[in-house]
């Protein structure tokens, strides 16, 4: 990686530059703001929601470099030159909806839908590496993702649903 | 809550780095994957003037090994651990933890030396460095030393490393074809910190346990070995009745506390439990199934 040096005293803000959602951005951010409230207020895509801010409830999962990660324990500044993928990011130009989000979507995963695109982001890293996961492979991968509605359930069966939506489109 | 205001350095060499630590001392923090810093930040458990990002310093990226010690460098993250196969045919029970670190999203970010530097008492890769003996490596701006694990884990969050030290790597000793480990824990959802969980490791010759390595964690302010019930099992032949005598001592010798997940006593049982599943399960690696 070989970067420069860095240092931000406080108040001072660092030039970041990502690619999130395929369009590159720059940022002049101070370092104590995370990643999550960067993509929210700067970037203005507030689909990626905060819950607990310490990592705990899961809800601000983001793709970083195509892996799940918490974006309330990353700093902005961590994320200079990666690609960063958001819940506005899964689905098509035309509209259509990604497979996981149908999925969910005809399983009726929601109920307020608060923890919904944390989990939505961490089903897309499932599904992608492990097309066909059982039930309990599916709990485990979204353990860390929490919900006070559903009962998980329905989240359970949503990306069970996509599996077979994926499945009939090969 | 929102990280509090602090003055972010992120230096592109070691020697910069431990610059900054001799600078600022115990006003600065080392923010590795940030998976424990940035919550204790958020939480407002900790408020460092000074965070050192030593993300950028690729000397401490390494996962390699020398006469068949495993050595990870400070910014291996647990995920790049987890699949690397240098790591599981090196250091089988480092990689038998991996999975029950956090959670997916946690061990993108978080790395393994960083979760021993952070001294949990109950977190896995701590008790993982005390079955296996594994050697910390320090460095400042005035020199290098190196810490065996029994030595570096001092209480609740606290470890033998100075203000002005970086935890460099970690090295594991090498593993034997004649060894066996496990790591088990039970927890009340998978990836949260374990009500109590066992790093074990057994050498076995001639069907005779000769050493024994039992530590436990999340039962005291640090990983515990138990040596009451590792010398039970050294010297006799791996048995049913001889891993539940030992689970028998462990739950004897354990006084761990009560709390909001288990009560003291629920979690001896548990450590008793582990005992004969962990010891079990290391015997089996070796081919001894009992």
């Amino acid at each position: 990686m070989n970067l420069p040096s860095i240092r931000a005293a406080i108040g001072e803000t660092i030039s970041v530059t990502t690619t999130i959602n395929g369009a590159s951005r720059r940022f002049d951010v101070e370092p104590r703001r995370s990643l999550a409230d960067v993509i929210r207020d700067e970037a203005g895509l507030t689909g990626t929601h905060l819950g607990c801010e310490h990592g705990v409830c899961g809800a601000c999962t983001v793709l970083l470099d195509g892996e799940p990660v918490r974006s309330c324990l990353m700093l902005a500044v961590q994320a200079d030159g990666t690609e960063i993928t958001t819940i506005e990011g899964l689905a098509n130009a035309d509209g259509s909806l990604h497979p996981i989000q149908q999925g969910m979507y005809d399983a009726m995963s929601f109920q307020c839908a608060f923890c919904s695109p944390g989990f939505l982001m961490s089903a897309v890293a499932l599904l992608r590496d492990n097309p066909n996961p059982s039930t309990n492979e599916i709990r485990e991968e979204l353990s860390g993702n929490l919900c006070r509605c559903t009962g998980y359930q329905s989240i359970v069966e949503g990306v069970e649903t996509a599996v077979r939506i994926m499945g009939a489109q090969q | 809550m929102k990280n509090p205001p602090f003055n972010y350095h992120r230096p592109a060499t070691l020697t910069e780095a431990l610059d900054l630590l001799a600078a600022h001392g115990d006003d600065a923090k080392v923010l590795a994957g940030g998976q424990s810093l940035l919550p204790v930040m958020a939480l407002r458990l900790g408020r460092p003037d000074h965070v050192v990002d030593i993300a950028a310093i690729d000397e401490l990226k390494h996962i390699a090994t020398a006469s068949g010690a495993l050595s990870l460098g400070a910014m291996v993250r647990h995920a790049q651990a987890e699949t690397s196969p240098m790591v599981a045919e090196h250091a089988p029970v480092v990689a038998a933890a991996l999975p029950h670190v956090g959670h997916r999203a946690i061990r993108n970010r978080g790395t393994v030396v960083g979760s021993i530097a952070h001294a949990d008492a109950a977190a896995e890769m701590p008790a993982v460095c005390l079955t296996l003996g594994a050697t910390l490596h320090l460095a400042s701006a005035t020199g290098t030393r190196e810490i065996a694990a029994a030595d570096f884990f001092l209480g609740f969050f606290t470890t033998a490393a100075l203000p002005e030290e970086l935890v460099t790597s970690v090295t594991f000793p090498p593993w034997s074809a004649t060894s066996g480990g496990a790591v088990v824990e039970i927890s009340r959802r998978h990836g949260d910190y374990a009500m109590c969980g066992l790093a074990c490791a057994i050498d076995v010759a001639d069907g005779v346990i000769e050493s024994a390595a039992l530590s436990f964690f999340g039962v005291a302010s640090t990983p515990i070995r138990v040596a009451e019930a590792e010398a039970i099992v050294v010297g006799q032949r791996p048995s049913p009745a001889l891993f539940a005598q030992a689970a028998e001592v462990v739950a004897d010798v354990l006084s761990p506390d009560s709390d909001i997940h288990a009560t003291a006593n629920h979690r001896r049982q548990i450590a008793a439990v582990l005992t004969r599943r962990g010891l079990a399960q290391s015997a089996d690696q070796i081919g001894i199934p009992v």
